[in-house]
């Protein structure tokens, strides 16, 4: 190799390590990841025995449900939601009582927070999970009568199923204004207080619940919603949710 | 230092040849691949939906995700395995063992980088730190602020990866906490706006670390059409420049193919985002061609 030759490939690996690489083609697609692939056998055998120390609790049968309840079935209020706040009133009240002496006026939960649906046939653990995967708990949040009031104000806007307790009725007329509004058969009284059980995600604000955070005072149940619902699923040998009239908007 | 000089003399012996007349076509236009895999919103879908599920019968499942990366990676060693956040949260799998199990079957699948999900807060900051230890991977955010949580140290702005002498930048970015995850959860995180980080990551990594390929790693979601002022993986391609791939999640989008948007200067960035739960792998091939630059620069140099 002369001198030369060498000075010709040094310029030339100046310039390689200069030149950077450059996108010249691009491709994508999406693959499927169905029966067709083999699943990994390591992996499958890692994954085992977490699945069956799962699935021997998930598969326990607690209730049967004679229908399908979805989230969707209502405008204002569904079998599901229903369902849901009342068994929070169900399974929380007799325990708020006992601590406190007071009683729990009504629930309020949000319509994002039923998970899944309750399909026709047995109700196992499982569907306990489906329906409610967090780990939010519920809470008693103290209520003077105006933030009641801003609660049904912002229910009339939000033109959502969120769930209510029996205890609450809301009526809407056809233009989405407040009609009635009680609680146990009264109308909200601006000077009284209401004890409002909700879960602890709506109590800090979540889904814009701000009349949440002006409370009197807060109580935690260290009782998750899911568990409520399991509870309350094995008390009972069938559900039986219905649509009813506690919010509803009027035709004419 | 001795092997880069070992591979010098080699890639010189190959040179050489070439200015011997007999090959120095072919190693100008060496064309590299990088094959960029990706997950997102897979919510602690470890198993396969069963065959009674009204949806998604049959498909998705971790062991046969594992399949698939694995034979794309014999055919491409040069292949990155990407995910953007929402690990958790979704099946018993993430109740029983708090993400335990997704974080290590990720090690095995040999994810590389991630980034974080509103989800990924459900059992607290503490929640999430206290996984750390079973991810192999790294997590990547570029707007979230954790210097006053558990989290700091534990999650980087960005992540370099070289491959096949390819350099790599990947950032994440997370979508905005407030409203969405319960203050108790997140804790003293700290939000910063998408698009201004994106910026300053974008040009950190293509000008001052020499990128090749910038990727971003998004959980702030694809498009919101009824939230016109909301930002998203839409508005950030365009809003910037010197990002070439954003691999997005929250909003549970299923794109056929990935969304190839114009970016601030009038060149694509490709947006992809495959769904949610598993039940889809995404796959994008970057060719390289360094060829030309060497070809023509060479050949002058050589008459």
């Amino acid at each position: 190799m002369t001198i030369k030759h060498t000075l010709k490939l040094c310029f030339l690996l100046l310039i390689f390590s200069c030149a950077s690489p450059k996108i010249s083609k691009t491709e994508g697609e999406r693959l499927n990841i169905d029966e067709k692939l083999e699943p990994n056998e390591a992996v499958e055998a890692f994954i085992k025995p977490y699945r069956e120390h799962v699935n021997k609790d998930m598969n326990n049968i607690i209730s049967y449900a004679p229908e399908t309840y979805t989230k969707s079935d209502g405008d204002y209020n569904t079998a599901i939601g229903n369902f849901m706040a009342d068994a929070v009133y169900m399974e929380g009240n007799p325990i708020f009582n006992k601590r406190t002496g007071n009683n729990i006026d009504f629930v309020l939960l949000n319509h994002g927070g039923i998970r899944s649906i309750i399909s026709k046939g047995d109700i196992t653990t499982k569907t306990a999970f489906e329906i409610m995967p967090f780990e939010n708990s519920v809470v008693i949040v103290e209520l003077k009568g105006e933030q009641v009031n801003e609660m049904m104000q912002y229910l009339a806007k939000a033109k959502r199923a969120h769930p209510v307790s029996n205890q609450l009725q809301l009526t809407l007329d056809k233009d989405g204004n407040i009609v009635s509004a009680t609680i146990k058969g009264e109308p909200i009284d601006a000077s009284k207080t209401y004890f409002v059980a909700t879960n602890d995600y709506l109590f800090n604000g979540g889904d814009g619940m701000v009349f949440f955070s002006k409370n009197e005072s807060l109580h935690v149940l260290n009782y998750k919603i899911r568990d409520v619902l399991l509870d309350n699923f094995k008390k009972k040998d069938t559900i039986n949710p219905k649509q009813d009239k506690r919010f509803i908007q009027l035709n004419d | 230092m001795k092997r880069r000089q070992f591979i010098q003399k080699s890639t010189a012996a190959a040179v050489l040849a070439g200015v011997g007349g007999l090959s120095l076509q072919s190693f100008g236009s060496k064309t590299k691949k990088i094959t960029i895999l990706h997950t997102n919103d897979v919510h602690s879908h470890i198993d396969p939906f069963g065959p009674e599920d009204g949806r998604n019968a049959n498909k998705g499942g971790v062991a046969r995700r594992a399949t698939l990366v694995e034979s794309i990676r014999q055919e491409n060693p040069n292949t990155l395995l990407l995910d953007a956040g929402d690990i958790f949260q979704g099946t018993p799998y993430f109740n029983y063992y708090g993400g335990e199990l997704e974080f290590k079957l990720m090690s095995m699948l040999k994810y590389d980088v991630a980034t974080i999900g509103n989800h990924d807060f459900d059992n607290g900051i503490d929640g999430l730190y206290a996984q750390i230890p079973h991810a192999d991977f790294e997590f990547v955010s570029a707007n979230y602020d954790f210097s006053n949580t558990v989290m700091d140290t534990h999650v980087k702005p960005y992540k370099i990866i070289i491959k096949d002498g390819i350099k790599i930048g990947v950032f994440g970015l997370g979508i905005k906490l407030e409203g969405l995850v319960d203050k108790n959860m997140y804790k003293e995180t700290v939000y910063h706006d998408p698009i201004e980080k994106a910026q300053d990551m974008s040009r950190l990594l293509k000008e001052e670390k020499k990128c090749d390929l910038v990727i971003c790693l998004s959980h702030i979601g694809y498009d919101y059409k009824n939230k016109p002022n909301k930002v998203s993986d839409i508005k950030l391609a365009r809003a910037t420049k010197d990002i070439d791939l954003i691999i997005g999640g929250h909003t549970h989008t299923f794109l056929s193919k990935p969304t190839i948007e114009t970016n601030s200067i009038g060149k694509n960035v490709l947006v992809n985002q495959v769904g949610c739960y598993g039940l889809y792998l995404g796959k994008i091939d970057f060719y390289f061609n360094s060829g030309k630059q060497i070809k023509s620069e060479g050949t002058s140099v050589m008459v």
